[in-house]
């Protein structure tokens, strides 16, 4: 591996590079070894803690629980995908005044918490008049304040591409939705793939807000199975069953973003595209620089 | 206003913490993410691993889950009494660990910018590791990492909000204390977002300033 920072080791660093590999091996044991004797001393792989994950009925309620956080994830990010389109050609738009109003609708979903939102939606809203289900809290959430990560994604991504792109749609006699629908968007959503993947990650983790304003899914079961004497109140294991079931969901999904990175970066179509992007910099950037590089990820790459 | 000037003292209380939680969580994220971020560019393959680990594994799971796991399940494992600063200080270690992995990332990818001819040059000019890492990489670097760690933190900012569901008291659970008193739950809440578009838009700023003052010029 060739790196700024470092010339391929000799005997010297070789040596130290190893007392380092076994240090960091020994921290790690130690954190692990720990929290193992913690989990010992507190009784926690005895088999009443985990009496409750036995039962037929809790696991079904388990997989309940799954469906609802998968379903408020569908929801939203269809919706997000939607939304992120229309804010994103609105805020292309030639006009001023279509422009200025999406500008700063896209600012303001951007900068509110996806949690405040939330409460807006389930506490604020009753007292104008209009009561909704938890659920639809969160898919309303998530689509807003998604929907408009998205639609600077998409038009960073219109942006991103070369001048003569549009030039040429023009020249064949397109009009400006022709040229959007046909030649930009094609292109931008093909370079952007990646980014609105990882995006679409960041929206399934933040379903999990919904645990917090009482939508029943996966953390919020977690939660009531963790606090029922009778099967001796076993959060801990719940934790880990619920934590090891969000983490493989949102596994999948970024090996998928991966994947579909890496088929990118194969298409000599989109390198071009990427290359011409970014002249200023050196040869194969990635489209997560790309993001950085342009401020584009201002507060949403990183969000939840 | 008077939603406002009449609960100054839940207002205040909410503020501080909020603040609190961004500038401890900050720091602890900042110490934690430049340890993992450098392992992560380390030349020992064993660090290297675990820093991809703990980046990739804390990146796919949501902020809640952290916090659940922190205040929920940490106290009985240890023994600790959740008071309201044990539970203060969970939270902070949770923000701490979740927001270091995206500095870590922020690291990386700024020290990955730096061209490798950069420190080639610097070798064939005789100069040696430090004189490398301190006068050539670095500075290079660390004008790249300037934009995206402020997202990072402006993240960070947004995310203190979660902490409410877990009774640690900001200005996402300002709503739960003038609902007792009978304040207008819409209302109290557009004021909290006003507050948050403020406070964004300040970072935001500031990252612009800053993004200004040392551009990377290539």
């Amino acid at each position: 591996m060739s790196s700024v920072l470092y010339d391929v080791p000799g005997p010297k660093a070789v040596a130290r590079n190893r007392i380092l590999g076994v240090i960091t091996i020994l921290v790690v044991l130690a954190i692990i070894g720990f929290l193992v004797w913690r989990l010992a001393a507190t009784g926690q792989f005895t088999a009443q803690k985990w009496s409750a994950f036995t039962y037929t009925n809790v696991w079904a309620s388990i997989l309940e629980a799954t469906v609802a956080t998968l379903s408020a994830f569908a929801a939203a990010a269809v919706g997000a995908l939607a939304l992120g389109f229309v804010l994103a050609i609105g805020r292309l738009s030639d006009h001023a005044w279509v422009r200025w109003p999406f500008t700063a609708v896209i600012e303001v979903f951007r900068a509110i918490p996806v949690l405040v939102f939330m409460f807006l939606l389930y506490y604020g809203f009753p007292v104008i008049g209009v009561r909704m289900e938890p659920y639809w809290a969160v898919v309303i959430a998530l689509i807003c304040y998604n929907g408009s990560v998205l639609a600077e994604v998409i038009r960073a991504g219109v942006e991103s591409l070369p001048r003569g792109q549009s030039e040429s749609g023009y020249a064949i006699g397109l009009r400006k939705a022709g040229v959007m629908r046909l030649i930009l968007l094609p292109q931008a959503i093909r370079a952007m793939m990646p980014v609105i993947i990882a995006q679409l990650v960041v929206t399934l983790k933040d379903t999990a807000l919904g645990f917090i304003i009482t939508y029943p899914e996966l953390l919020f079961y977690a939660k009531y199975i963790g606090a029922q004497p009778s099967v001796g109140s076993p959060i801990i294991p719940a934790t880990i069953i619920v934590g090891a079931i969000y983490i493989t969901l949102c596994l999948v999904l970024s090996f998928v973003a991966n994947l579909v990175e890496k088929r990118l970066r194969r298409s000599p179509r989109v390198t071009a595209v990427a290359a011409a992007a970014q002249p200023a910099q050196q040869a194969g950037t990635d489209t997560e620089l790309i993001v950085a590089q342009r401020g584009l990820g201002r507060h949403d790459g990183t969000s939840l | 206003m008077g939603v406002i000037f009449d609960n100054l003292d839940v207002w205040s209380e909410a503020l501080l913490g909020t603040l609190v939680l961004f500038f401890a969580g900050g720091a602890l994220a900042l110490v934690l993410g430049i340890i993992v971020g450098a392992m992560r560019v380390s030349p020992v393959p064993i660090a290297r691993a675990v820093g991809t680990l703990y980046v990739s594994a804390i990146r796919n799971t949501p902020l809640t889950l952290v916090f659940f796991a922190f205040v929920f399940a940490l106290p009985p494992l240890l023994g600790l009494r959740l008071t309201g600063d044990v539970s203060l200080t969970l939270g902070i270690c949770a923000l701490g660990v979740y927001t270091a992995t995206y500095v870590a990332e922020a690291i990386r990818s700024g020290v990955n910018t730096v061209p490798v001819g950069q420190a080639e040059a610097a070798r064939a000019l005789g100069l040696g590791f430090g004189q490398v890492m301190s006068l050539v990489v670095l500075p290079q670097a660390f004008r790249s990492v300037i934009p995206p760690m402020m997202s990072v933190f402006i993240a960070l900012l947004k995310n203190t909000t979660v902490a409410a569901g877990f009774s640690i008291v900001n200005l996402g659970s300002v709503r739960n204390y003038l609902s007792e008193r009978g304040e207008n739950a819409f209302i109290v809440i557009l004021w909290v977002m006003v507050v948050f578009v403020a406070l964004v838009l300040l970072l935001s700023w500031l990252q612009r300033s800053l993004e200004n003052r040392w551009r990377v010029a290539r």
